[in-house]
């Protein structure tokens, strides 16, 4: 194996979360970095011609070639696990920007109790309110060491939104649940579609408290600290599965790609399959990363610093192919690397049908109204069967033919035929699921390890998840499903189908791209893979980035969180680490 | 070398204005007197006549506006077929094939090309049924792998992008009102609250004045 000169920083991955630290490190230090992405270049212009449904949405251009390497999944440890032969229930992406670049951009920040899940959670209701076989945990971090974070990445991010709490004064039209923040969001809230009104208005009219979603589809022209200018989203409707034609979606490759190639400091080389981080045990360090280069050829770069950010299931693969930490052993509880994995609850918790035309294709990812009402711990949980939960609400992402033609009310028995196709006519613009996204508890049995059977392209075992549903998250979707269906009447719905139910965890159906765990992070050395600021426990020169570190998962999405999370990592590795190096907590 | 394969579509049925045909020349439809003759890519000529009727009984022509005919589904199958997807280019296709409960997708080992030419097999001579034997010929089969994936082929035929070779004429979006890629609607998106806004379509190589690869046209 070759072995190239050596570098100051190695960074496994180019999404959100290793570019946000190449550009941090690159423009604040002199030290030499390497970002190896196996995917391939990306760069705004790449989008002006995506806007194809098929090509991108259907057959999932931007997504990972799951030809090479995929997942195996099983629900439990008495089955054998299966591989995901195709996309389904969430979508990594590929190549530079990764999943930041087609993402929806919605922006929430997590509420404050998130971080603190097992102490509040067992304060009010006892540690017996607990399910059996949970493994919820603190994160090691607060909500108010992160405010300063979050508010610097709204910033970067230029996200439109409506603040509902800052500095402890409630915000009548914002999200009045949200943790304090020091500052209003960066650019207005993003416009306002007939369905978003609709939702709003039904919303009000209940007495909850809808606000327009925070999105990094902005609203207006805006631009950043670093001197990045972008435009205004045009509602085009091609956001999720698609880049940005125009920039207006913060993408990793508009807010950060454009810093970073200013600084002659930081190389991003493509076509980089990386496969082992190489440690030395004795003197407890990283040594630097071999991996696959773009002829095929295997090399070696030594480094003195390793950051892996190659999303959730690689940066587990990776520490567990490369042998570092204890893999966890839902048997005995023993281990860390590759337990406590969430998903998220993501369903259409009311199946909505219209009177009135909705003019759906008109959109943007994030743009529409969420409450809070029933999200975390709000609302009192003393009587009910469940803990946490979730956020309700309605997106006006841009309908578009081939994947919302044929959401029809179940009175309609047919799915092909003359009777089919003309409901499905003349149901498709008048159809809006009332959705919710729900937390997702952290269970002992749900984690990740080596598959035995299956191999990726180059041999090396793939990873593989048991995962499933438990009471908790099936009694809180039919406790959603039993508000939307209020909701939706409210909108003045004239047909609505509540959801089905949560059944067994199903890998067709797409929920959310918010696969956590991992590679937790925590206060306690014994049960988390890196300290609360991303650094490994037994290796302190390498860092974990990315939702793989969040112990349990949370209702919102997680970018902000994790780009957050990373930029306070940053700035601990620069104004301490790079000073004194060695743990930092 | 397979022999060449064409499938006729009547210019009159065809409701659209322009199709692609193998060698990418745009041709006229409204204008065209002679019925045209499309080379085929995948399909023999005898599957393709299956192929476009059976996608007409599941999405058919009536009076609640046009189907799979005027669409050009089957030229639209064919050409998925022929390209990557039809190969299971970006599949997981490594061995064990194990079967599984539903929640864990498709486990098999044959790629759609082998799912289409088996089921095509069983329905020899289907295009020669009267409308209700072809759909009581359909309802055997509905459960099948075969069937789910003509009828989700049929509704991306239907729908998709006109360079893909369905959707002739955008008669699919003009159906559902859907525009295609409308570059903006900044000045639209808070108006027409409970009325159908219906911009004109316009395709993504009309929209962006360029010639775009389809991934089907892809190796």
């Amino acid at each position: 194996m070759k072995t190239l000169p050596a570098v100051d920083a190695v960074i496994i991955g180019g999404g959100w979360a290793g570019l946000l630290m190449a550009k941090e490190l690159g423009s604040r230090s002199a030290l030499s970095i390497v970002v190896l992405e196996r995917g391939l270049p990306r760069k705004t212009s790449d989008y002006a011609d995506d806007m194809d449904e098929l090509d991108y949405a259907i057959r999932l251009r931007m997504m990972q070639d799951l030809s090479q390497e995929t997942v195996t999944l099983r629900h439990n440890a008495s089955q054998p696990a299966v591989p995901l032969r195709q996309h389904g229930s969430f979508l990594p992406g590929a190549g530079v920007g990764g999943s930041g670049e087609h993402w929806n951009a919605l922006c929430p920040r997590f509420l404050p109790d998130v971080f603190e899940l097992l102490s509040r959670t067992s304060e009010k209701y006892g540690a017996k309110s607990l399910p059996e076989d949970h493994a919820i945990r603190d994160w090691g971090v607060t909500f108010d060491e992160l405010e300063p974070f979050y508010t610097r990445i709204d910033k970067l991010l230029g996200v439109s939104g409506k603040a509902g709490n800052i500095k402890g004064t409630k915000i009548p039209g914002g999200n009045i649940f949200e943790g304090p923040r020091s500052e209003e969001y960066p650019t207005p809230p993003t416009k306002v579609s007939y369905i978003s009104q609709l939702f709003r208005d039904a919303a009000d009219s209940l007495g909850y408290h809808p606000y327009p979603t925070p999105s990094a589809n902005i609203s207006q022209a805006y631009t950043n600290p670093d001197g990045i200018a972008r435009g205004a989203c045009t509602y085009c409707g091609f956001c999720g599965r698609f880049g940005c034609m125009v920039g207006a979606k913060a993408q990793p490759t508009n807010v950060l790609l454009p810093v970073i190639q200013k600084h002659k400091n930081v190389v991003i080389r493509t076509g980089a399959w990386v496969r082992r981080i190489l440690f030395d045990s004795t003197s407890s360090k990283a040594r630097g990363v071999s991996y696959i280069d773009a002829n095929g050829e295997e090399v070696f770069q030594p480094a003195s610093l390793v950051f892996l950010s190659s999303w959730t299931f690689n940066n587990t693969r990776l520490l567990l192919l490369s042998g570092i930490g204890e893999p966890y052993d839902p048997a005995t509880g023993r281990g860390t690397v590759g337990s406590n994995l969430t998903h998220q609850v993501s369903i259409t918790a009311a199946n909505a049908f219209f009177e009135k035309p909705l003019n759906r294709f008109m959109g943007s990812g994030s743009a529409g109204y969420f409450m809070s009402d029933f999200d975390g711990d709000v609302f009192d949980h003393s009587s009910l069967p469940f803990l946490r939960g979730g956020c309700l609400g309605v997106r006006a992402y841009g309908y578009q033919p081939i994947g919302s033609f044929g959401v029809l009310p179940r009175s309609i028995k047919s799915s092909w035929g003359a009777e089919w196709k003309k409901a499905a006519v003349s149901y498709y613009d008048r159809t809006s699921g009332v959705g919710f996204t729900g937390e997702h508890l952290a269970y002992k049995g749900n984690h990740m390890d080596l598959d035995p059977r299956y191999k990726d392209k180059l041999g090396d075992p793939l990873l593989r998840l048991t995962l499933d549903w438990r009471d908790n998250e099936r009694r809180m979707t039919e406790f959603a499903s039993i508000k939307a269906v209020e909701l939706a009447r409210a909108m003045d719905a004239k047909e609505i189908d509540a959801f089905s139910g949560l059944g067994s965890y199903d890998s067709t159906r797409y929920q959310t791209t918010h696969v956590q765990g991992g590679t937790i992070m925590g206060a306690d050395a014994t049960r988390s893979v890196v300290n609360p600021y991303l650094q490994h426990w037994q290796l302190p020169n390498l860092f974990v980035l990315g939702g793989s570190t969040f112990p349990q998962n949370a209702s919102m999405n997680p970018t902000p969180t994790i780009l957050a999370c990373t930029l306070r990592s940053a700035d601990a590795i620069v104004n301490r680490y790079l000073k004194l190096p060695g743990p930092l907590a | 070398m397979r022999r060449r394969h064409f499938l006729t579509l009547s210019a009159t049925t065809l409701g659209g204005v322009l199709v692609y045909t193998l060698d990418r020349k745009a041709s006229l439809l409204a204008s065209q007197q002679k019925p045209l003759r499309v080379p085929l890519r995948f399909f023999t000529e005898a599957e393709a006549l299956i192929v476009a009727a059976a996608a007409s009984r599941i999405f058919p022509s009536d009076d609640s506006g046009p189907g799979a005919k005027e669409a050009g589904v089957a030229i639209y199958i064919d050409r998925q077929l022929a390209g990557s997807y039809g190969r299971d280019r970006f599949r997981y296709t490594q061995p064990p094939f194990e079967d599984a409960p539903r929640q864990f997708g498709y486990q098999g080992k044959e790629t759609s090309r082998q799912i289409y030419r088996e089921g095509l097999k069983n329905l020899k001579g289907f295009q020669l049924l009267s409308p209700a034997e072809q759909d009581s010929t359909l309802q055997k089969i509905e459960s099948s792998v075969f069937f789910t994936l003509l009828r989700q082929n049929t509704i991306e035929g239907m729908f998709c992008d006109p360079m893909h070779g369905g959707n002739a004429g955008m008669v699919g979006w003009q159906l559902v009102g859907f525009p295609g890629p409308r570059m903006t609607n900044y000045d639209d998106v808070e108006k027409h609250f409970g009325e159908a806004f219906r911009p004109q379509p316009a395709s993504l190589v009309q929209v962006t004045g360029k010639k775009i690869r389809p991934s089907e046209d892809e190796s």
